[in-house]
């Protein structure tokens, strides 16, 4: 008895050990966060607005926006993402380090909007794996703002040793697409009064 | 005026409309650019109308001003959309017709006959879905939606640029295998001279 005993407590200390590691790894990442805006429409001017005095996302850690793929943790997409934009965004996200993280800001970047038309990416998430949608048209500054605390929240639940708690990068299968076709056709099926149109009118 | 070029020529609400035949197109702007007392030397813009009325034909249309005479006119040309869409480019007169007449063709289909470089503008050139400003064109084309993303992922971003945008002697190397390639078949054509001033 005395035998299994031990071996609960080293159980025990080793899970301690690895929440602490946890704790000071994500707050540190979530703390810490530098985003790359990629701002295409109006929502860019929100997300100005965001960075700028009044709201001040530097309140929340991301003091420093990194204009380099490179240097940078989250992908803020900003607006609407046209077809012709699409390798471009895939390749910036490649060229971010890991960890990283994507917030699609707007209604636009989160599923196309009102841009249900032959030219618009219905949804950034046909292209790079998103965290966190921010709704909007455009989202408020404090819409961002909460999008970002709920991203903190995030970093801060995943785990160095627990996978199935952190998302790795997912590169582009062998037909060049992140998910399968047929999920791609249905998350860009048409909803609301655009569901009215139909593909053949 | 050219004599048999006119169709018809409208005035209303103080703007000019005329009608021009399409084989007598060029010749009847070079006229408008270079006659004393007409001198449109300003070719503002270049776009094209389809009716929803299939019986209507397509109208393209250009915009001209005189800068001298502060008088604006503009020129339509009608094309048939079961003919072939074909005509002759303006951009000997005019050098700015460039892309303007580049995006018609993108967004049409009317091929101009003498452009020096008429590729796709706004679209990606292998962009293979149609001319979407077409009334028979589907509003959210014709592919379904995974194989528009497919392609647009497999699309090379730095193909767009032409010869001049991209400077060739000083990217050497670094141009994509694909444009390089293109290239070496010479589709490009040759890069025109900058106009004699």
């Amino acid at each position: 008895m005395k035998h299994v005993g031990e071996v609960k407590s080293s159980n025990y200390l080793l899970a301690k050990f690895q929440d602490l590691v946890d704790w000071a790894v994500n707050s540190s990442r979530a703390n810490s966060l530098w985003p790359m805006p990629f701002g295409t429409a109006c929502c860019a001017i929100e997300f100005m607005a965001t960075a700028a005095s009044r709201f001040d996302f530097a309140r929340f850690g991301m003091e420093r926006q990194a204009f380099s793929p490179r240097q940078a943790d989250v992908l803020i997409c900003a607006g609407r993402l046209p077809f012709k934009l699409a390798p471009v965004i895939r390749r910036i996200y490649d060229q971010m380090p890991q960890p990283k993280w994507v917030i699609s800001m707007g209604a636009c970047a989160s599923t196309g909007g009102i841009f249900d038309n032959y030219a618009m990416v219905q949804g950034i998430d046909t292209i790079v794996p998103v965290d966190v949608y921010v709704p909007g048209c455009p989202p408020r500054p404090e819409g961002l703002l909460y999008g970002i605390l709920l991203l903190h929240k995030k970093i801060k639940g995943e785990s160095l040793f627990d996978h199935v708690r952190r998302r790795e990068e997912q590169p582009l299968d062998d037909k060049g697409l992140r998910l399968p076709p047929e999920t791609i056709d249905e998350i860009s099926e048409p909803f609301g009064n655009s569901v009215h149109q139909f593909r053949s009118s | 005026m050219i004599p048999g070029a006119l169709r018809e020529a409208v005035a209303r609400d103080g703007e000019r409309i005329v009608f021009v035949a399409r084989d007598r197109l060029l010749e009847a702007m070079r006229w408008l650019k270079e006659t004393p007392g007409q001198q449109f030397h300003y070719l503002v813009d270049v776009t094209a109308v389809e009716f929803r009325d299939r019986e209507r034909p397509i109208e393209l249309v250009y915009f001209l001003r005189s800068l001298e005479r502060r008088a604006d006119v503009r020129i339509k040309v009608e094309l048939r959309a079961d003919e072939e869409l074909v005509v002759d480019s303006v951009w000997s007169l005019w050098r700015g017709a460039d892309w303007l007449e580049r995006e018609v063709y993108d967004m049409f289909g009317i091929t101009f006959r003498g452009h020096p470089d008429l590729r796709r503008i706004l679209m990606w050139e292998t962009y293979a879905e149609g001319n979407p400003l077409r009334k028979s064109f589907p509003l959210r084309g014709r592919f379904s939606r995974a194989e528009q993303v497919r392609q647009a992922l497999n699309a090379n971003p730095e193909a767009h640029y032409s010869l001049e945008e991209l400077s060739i002697a000083e990217a050497g190397g670094d141009l994509p295998e694909d444009m390089r390639d293109r290239l070496r078949r010479g589709e490009r054509g040759v890069i025109p001279d900058p106009p004699a001033s």
